[in-house]
């Protein structure tokens, strides 16, 4: 038998709330997480990018809607004493790289060109679901980005650098093909606010560590690994958000005050004229996190009938001609008396065929056409 | 965004055909490390290259992804694999499944698949986004069809090797993001059964370690008149003696893993822990069940422990295994093999490849191959293939010269490797100078050359049953044996690291610099001197001269300069 009519079924907890569940207009939550720098004494950079990761995991955003991007390895490095780890903190107390990572980008894979393809989705067509950026119109994204970085540039890998204005335009491009409803970006690099100071696109919403013509600092070295861990901005950022959770109502303006200069040596920047809305009523979990919103029906919905069932083999009334064998792994009777391949034909070369054009013309020009039948 | 609740009455079952077995074997090493070996095997009768109506829509112990991978690509046989580290042949032994370092893929196709590039491509882009490795680096430039190499596993009588892609990427790194995909193709996940054991931290903490998924048709009982589709999953590690063990040859499962067993999977037709007991160590919880096995040429005596049996697991419902063991019997490997790139400076090099074939009165036939890169232009009129200080010619020999940036270089030969003998084949080669943009953001760490694959039938010291039965363990059933008196083996050289002539990068801008610089002063300079007028322009004097001047000035007196 089978069911055609079908009942959906929804209980909404608070039901005083629902004039509040659709006031942010966003459906779905994607976050861009990209660490730009290589080698091993960037490992602070890798260290930030995945404290980011497992916050945004923590606080809902699958796998799916997440496109991590890491220019070196530094949990399975050579250099790692502790390998498949990445700590965050110097008492080695937090393994932000845990044991459930999907990395999208990695290595050499990280590039300008690479970046910016994600975000405007100009990808080509053989790219697999994870490694692309599938929001629409009403995603929410967080864009994070770490690395080295100067006035106005970005450094990709220690060999190109992405700039403002090029990032600005990409912006503009979601905006025009309609990628995303809100975008948060937050930058942690030397001169960070350098970067958002050329946006125009609207609903866009940035935070930088550091002002123009300051640096950010990292924040401890661990004597066992041998580098800096984490960055000041990005380490005071975690400690933050592993105070939210998915029901948190702590909106942007606790943000803006994450490490303020007392504890970051450099001033953290936002700017928030391109929002439409106002930060004080935008939850952290816009962005960081992806509640879900449902929406109840109480209409009936037809369903098609359903799959039939693969017809069953007729099992042991046919009789195979012959039985099957495993090929032989080293032939060498057959292998030594293996013939030579047969080359396809290709028509003769452009060069073979030029120079007995010109052996052609040169004889009939001597010879002339009206001499031909004497030779024929 | 709405969210449906469904309730569908399941129709009428069908008999399940597929089946799970897992399985861990734990073998001591002779050098005080100890190699532990995870297969996972998903049978399934079907077939995924049917269209139509009885195309595969259900799945259940087989994972979708790569369900839907075989059809759509019409593959027939899919091995892939991720190592970190190398396999030391010298301390080790053989392993049972060997792979190269790096990643290594290598397909065979259908025979109705007509344009077999284009699938190879889009099907390494999709194999890089199931696990999260950079396969997408897989193109013509490392892609080479072997002539005799890599002859199908599985069942079929394919042997036109214009169906069969291999490529091998020696910088792939693999760490938890590959194995995270990697557990989620198990029917468990990394919940229940021997999959627990996988924690990343000690996995990786190793000498060696290995990650495989083969796909391949197989024979679906002993009459092989129907074709079943097998997929298994391997995981090879060599834990260290030294890091780990303290000195003592001493370990324990929860040593070892940080974990102990606390129930099989329960979608596993069979879950077992052999332990290589054939040098007698001490092991503890004892067994009555022992099993032997003839595996690489040489019958092994295991004890096994069968997790689908309560009683293994104890009062305390955990399994935990004890291993001490002394003394230390060498298996010399009969056949193993190094390479390395010999020469100086930036310009030239020669790669010597040895093959040691270590038995004491047989000879026995390898076959060589060797994929260089297109940038590593080899000089085959230098090739010398040399055993015991004479000329040994091989017989047969199957190269492709390479096209830069198009196909790399191919060279397969079949040796006769003299009894207890040392071969070296050497080849010369030249470096070429890439464009600047070809350069990887770290050039100076070096450019990678794939692993030579040496594939050998080595003589067995114990015969070898060519029956196929599906009781026999997991381990020792991978390679299919045609013959009693040899075994087939597979060894993997060392990948080379070369370093090609590196452009200063920093040269563009220096001249650019310069340029400019030499431009602004010199013409510059001169410009200014001959169009510009020069006038002295007197500055305001000081108040005080002011002030004297006018006085000056009504006494009618010269002014001050």
């Amino acid at each position: 038998t089978d069911y055609n009519d079908l009942y959906c079924l929804f209980t909404l907890v608070q039901f005083t709330k629902a004039g509040q569940f659709f006031s942010s207009g966003h459906t779905n939550n994607w976050a861009v997480l990209v660490c730009t720098s290589r080698f091993w004494f960037n490992y602070r950079h890798v260290a930030n990018t995945l404290s980011v990761y497992r916050s945004v995991k923590r606080l809902g955003i699958p796998d799916s809607h997440i496109v991590l991007m890491l220019a070196d390895d530094m949990a399975c490095n050579y250099r790692n004493p502790k390998p498949a780890t990445v700590f965050s903190h110097k008492n080695m107390e937090l393994n932000v790289y845990g044991d459930d990572v999907e990395v999208d980008y990695r290595g050499y894979e990280v590039t300008v060109e690479n970046f910016l393809r994600v975000l405007t989705g100009r990808l080509p067509p053989s790219t697999p679901r994870s490694k692309r950026l599938l929001s629409d119109d009403r995603s929410n994204i967080l864009i994070y980005l770490t690395g080295h970085g100067g006035n106005g540039f970005l450094k990709f890998q220690d060999s190109e650098e992405i700039s403002n204005m090029e990032l600005a335009d990409a912006f503009e491009q979601m905006w025009q093909k309609r990628r995303y409803n809100e975008l948060l970006f937050i930058i942690d690099t030397c001169q960070g606010a350098s970067m958002y100071e050329r946006f125009y696109s609207p609903n866009l919403m940035a935070l930088a560590s550091s002002q123009v013509g300051e640096d950010s600092l990292s924040h401890q070295p661990d004597l066992a690994i041998g580098v800096h861990l984490m960055d000041k901005y990005t380490f005071y950022l975690l400690e933050f958000l592993e105070e939210v959770h998915p029901a948190s109502q702590a909106n942007m303006n606790d943000l803006f005050k994450v490490c303020p200069q007392s504890q970051c040596v450099s001033t953290p920047g936002h700017r928030t004229d391109l929002f439409q809305r106002d930060p004080g009523s935008v939850l952290i979990t816009d962005f960081f996190g992806s509640v879900r919103k449902v929406e109840i029906t109480k209409d009936t919905i037809n369903l098609t009938s359903p799959v039939e069932p693969p017809i069953q083999r007729s099992g042991s009334g046919d009789i195979q001609i012959e039985s099957l064998t495993y090929v032989d792994q080293l032939p060498v009777a057959e292998i030594i008396h293996q013939k030579p391949k047969q080359k396809d034909w290709h028509p003769p070369d452009g060069f073979i065929l030029g120079l007995w054009t010109l052996i052609l013309l040169v004889f009939f020009q001597t010879y002339g056409i009206k001499h031909l039948k004497h030779i024929f | 965004m709405h969210c449906k609740s469904l309730w569908i009455k399941a129709s009428a079952k069908s008999p399940a055909k597929d089946q799970f077995q897992e399985e861990l074997v734990i073998r001591p090493l002779h050098s005080g490390d100890i190699y532990a070996s995870f297969q996972f095997r998903t049978l399934w009768d079907t077939d995924f290259l049917q269209e139509g109506q009885k195309k595969v829509s259900h799945y259940r112990l087989f994972p979708k992804s790569l369900g839907q991978v075989l059809s759509k690509f019409s593959v027939q046989e899919l091995h892939i694999s991720f190592t970190q580290g190398f396999w030391r042949t010298m301390q080790w032994g053989q392993p049972f499944i060997p792979s190269p370092p790096g990643a290594e893929l290598w397909v065979w196709f259908h025979h109705t698949v007509s344009d077999v590039d284009g699938n190879w491509k889009e099907l390494t882009n999709v194999l890089s986004g199931i696990f999260c490795a950079s396969l997408n680096f897989i193109d013509m430039t490392n892609t080479v069809q072997p002539s005799a190499s890599f002859k199908p596993l599985g069942l079929g009588n394919a042997t036109d090797h214009r169906f069969l892609r291999y490529a091998t990427l020696p910088r792939e790194i693999v760490c938890t993001e590959n194995l995270t995909p990697w557990k989620k193709l198990l029917p468990c996940g990394s919940k229940a059964g021997l999959a627990v054991l996988m924690k990343s931290e000690k996995l990786f903490h190793s000498s060696f370690h290995s990650q495989a998924v083969h796909i391949r048709p197989i024979c679906q009982d002993e009459q092989c008149t129907s074709k079943a589709w097998e997929l298994r999953q391997t995981l090879n590690v060599v834990f260290d003696h030294y890091t780990s063990g303290q000195g003592k040859k001493e370990w324990s499962l929860f040593k070892m893993f940080s974990r102990t067993l606390t129930e099989a999977c329960p979608l596993a037709s069979s879950s077992k822990v052999y332990v290589d007991i054939t040098d007698n160590p001490e092991l503890s919880p004892a067994t009555p069940l022992l099993s032997q096995a003839v595996v690489l040429g040489d019958r092994r005596t295991y004890s096994v422990y069968d997790l689908t049996r309560a009683e293994t697991f104890g009062q305390l419902r955990s399994f935990n295994l004890l291993l001490r063991w002394k003394g230390d019997n060498m298996l010399r490997p009969l056949l193993h093999a190094e390479r390395y790139v010999a020469g100086f400076g930036l310009q030239t090099g020669e790669i010597h490849t040895v093959i040691y074939n270590n038995h004491p009165y047989r000879a026995f036939p390898v076959l060589l191959m060797d994929s260089v890169p297109w940038y590593l232009q080899l000089y085959i009129h230098t090739l010398t293939v040399t055993s015991k200080s004479r000329d040994n010619k091989p017989s047969y020999i199957h190269y492709q010269p390479a096209k830069d940036r198009h196909r790399p270089h191919l060279l397969e030969m079949l040796i006769q490797l003299p009894p207890h003998s040392m071969t070296e084949v050497t080849v010369q080669f030249e470096r070429a100078l890439l464009k600047w943009t070809e350069y990887t953001p770290d050039p100076n760490h070096g450019f990678y050359v794939g692993s030579s694959v040496i594939s050998a039938l080595v003589p067995s010291m114990v015969a070898m049953s060519t029956n196929f039965t599906q009781d026999q363990p997991l381990f020792s059933s991978f390679v299919p044996v045609k013959e009693e008196s040899s075994y087939f083996v597979r060894v993997y050289t060392e990948p080379l690291l070369v370093n090609l002539p590196t452009p200063d990068f920093s040269m563009p801008y220096n001249v650019i610099c310069l340029t400019c610089t030499v431009v602004a002063v010199g013409y510059g300079s001169f410009y200014n001197l001959l169009t510009r007028t020069f006038q002295v322009d007197e500055p305001s004097p000081p108040l005080a001269k002011r002030l004297a001047n006018f006085i000056r000035r009504i006494r009618g007196v010269p002014l001050l300069a």
